[in-house]
């Protein structure tokens, strides 16, 4: 009897020990997001004003903003996305329905190591691929970089998403004489829908935030720039440039810049929690 | 085959009487022949023949993995979904070999219509559920017409006065035993001539069962229905015919008075009276 309280006493103890060293290392894991978050929002606040968002850039100490490379974000992320989205959703509907053979293993097995590819490695691929042949840095170029790290991303959630819908709502849609093809298309696909579009914001979420692969490809921009084939502004490589800069209003801007960014991919983020959690 | 125009199936349905089972005596609906089926190398069923005649109602019993869903599933081709299976042997509908090499997988399950165990309504709203087949099997382009079907289906299901003011809200939102005779009505709509039930009543409450059972009752004056169940009082209940597997081979096929009061083979007695399985 004596031994069993001691062995309850001390399994208490041991419990309530590990239970408060996972709290501090869970507590530990949010508290260097904050200190982030909050660091940048206290070093950016200071050169965000309305001016700082919707003018372009100018010469150290005549002010200017990142008006232009919040449009060539969205730009390249809508370039990205109609490009990648596509590709990625089709070829994860092919790895869920019909990808059992040699073949589809294959295809996840490369998407899953592209998926792992360092972003660099993808720019230059870009750099080769389109920046070469058409002899300039284009929006179109950035844009494929992009799409290049969406696309395992968005194949893989969306076959993840396919796998998770019921077989036997595939029987009964076969069973009233659909062929395959409709039911993967009237079925299977509405069913994984806010599946998909959730892998999908969050592979835009994902991209957004990248630099390396846009360094020699969309390149950046001075100037407001709406054509594909152009060089065109970022502001993850326009918050590069300003920090690598000597300049502590060009370091200032950068904050701000990032600032700006940080929320542009939290409300993606958002946005993403707000979808999930209606369509339960 | 193209199917009977909506005029023409009702001229038939008011001018005579559903024909009853004796004046088909003779016709059979489906003739299966020494049907073998095989899982990878695992042999599933071992040398099946059966007659399911015109408008009767067939039960298939037997314990469970005795093959008696696999071999409902060959009547309409479903296995083919399964890697890996495969059937030797023939299966007539109407005398036409299914398994023939070139046959038309989607027309036969146009006519062999199936409902399975576990309801399985498709995430739209019930009208978009029921009018399903008929839209994918392009059965009418005419809205006035689609709508009439979609409530003749619903009401020969018996589900049409509790649906009928809310035909737009999603199927999700319906109880079990409505969602299972929506399948019902979404298997009925394209007008099969066969209809294959698989346990379609085991996961519902006795209620919703005997609302499936008098269905039963009432579709068979249309359709032949072969219907599999581990209930031997739902067996003796709603079938005319019944037939005992076991072990993947067909024990025994007789009336159903006849298989519950004196069946002819003894392993057949022992299972119904519960001695095994």
């Amino acid at each position: 009897m004596q031994d069993v309280n001691i062995s309850a006493a001390r399994r208490r103890a041991i419990s309530s020990v590990m239970t408060t060293l996972t709290a501090l290392c869970a507590f530990v894991a949010v508290a260097v997001l904050l200190v982030i978050l909050g660091y940048i929002a206290w070093r950016g606040v200071g050169a965000l004003n309305w001016r700082f968002l919707v003018e372009t850039p100018k010469p150290v100490g005549e002010g200017g903003g990142i008006g232009n490379a919040i449009v060539g974000t969205f730009i390249l992320l809508a370039l990205a996305s109609v490009i990648g989205l596509p590709i990625g959703v089709a070829a994860g509907v092919y790895l869920a329905e019909f990808g059992t053979g040699r073949f589809g293993q294959l295809v996840r097995f490369l998407a899953d190591t592209l998926t792992g590819v360092p972003s660099i490695v993808v720019g230059v691929f870009a750099y080769t691929v389109v920046v070469l042949p058409l002899k300039q840095f284009s929006a179109l170029a950035g844009g494929v970089a992009l799409a290049c790290i969406m696309i395992p991303i968005v194949a893989r959630t969306t076959e993840e998403m396919i796998r998770l819908v019921p077989h036997s709502l595939r029987e009964g849609a076969l069973a009233l004489g659909a062929p395959q093809w409709r039911v993967t298309l009237d079925i299977v696909l509405p069913a994984a829908m806010s599946g998909i579009a959730t892998g999908a914001m969050l592979a835009v979420a994902r991209v957004s935030g990248e630099t390396a692969p846009l360094l020699f490809t969309a390149f950046g921009s001075r100037f407001f720039n709406l054509y594909l084939d152009q060089p065109t502004a970022s502001l993850t490589v326009q918050i590069y440039n300003y920090a690598i800069s000597p300049y502590d209003e060009w370091h200032a801007q950068a904050w701000a810049a990032t600032l700006v960014l940080m929320t542009l991919i939290l409300v993606i983020n958002i946005g993403v929690r707000f979808m999930t959690r209606r369509k339960v | 085959m193209p199917p009977p125009s909506a005029s023409v199936r009702d001229a038939e349905q008011s001018h005579s009487p559903p024909p009853l089972p004796e004046a088909h005596a003779g016709t059979q609906k489906i003739s299966v022949r020494e049907l073998d089926f095989y899982y990878g190398s695992a042999q599933a069923l071992h040398n099946i023949s059966l007659d399911i005649p015109e408008r009767i109602v067939m039960a298939f019993i037997g314990p469970s993995g005795c093959g008696k869903s696999t071999f409902l599933r060959t009547l309409n081709r479903m296995n083919d979904t399964i890697p890996g299976a495969r059937a030797v042997g023939r299966v007539l509908i109407d005398g036409e070999d299914i398994y023939a090499p070139g046959r038309d997988v989607v027309a036969l399950r146009r006519k062999v219509g199936m409902v399975f165990q576990k309801s399985n309504p498709f995430p739209k709203s019930i009208f978009d559920n029921v009018a399903y087949g008929l839209r994918i099997n392009r059965l009418t382009d005419n809205k006035t017409e689609l709508q009439d079907r979609v409530a003749d289906a619903l009401k020969d299901a018996a589900l049409w006065e509790e649906v009928k003011d809310r035909l737009k809200s999603s199927a999700l939102g319906l109880s079990g035993g409505q969602q299972q005779r929506l399948c019902i009505a979404r298997a009925l709509a394209v007008r099969p001539e066969v209809l294959l039930m698989d346990e379609p009543a085991s996961a519902l409450d006795p209620i919703a069962t005997q609302k499936i059972e008098e269905l039963i009752a009432e579709l068979k004056e249309r359709y032949s229905i072969v219907i599999v169940t581990h209930n031997m009082q739902q067996a003796a209940r709603v079938s005319d015919q019944t037939a005992f597997f076991w072990l993947g081979k067909l024990v025994e096929v007789n009336p159903t008075e006849k298989m519950f009061t004196a069946p002819g083979e003894k392993l057949t007695e022992d299972y119904i009276t519960g001695r095994f399985g």
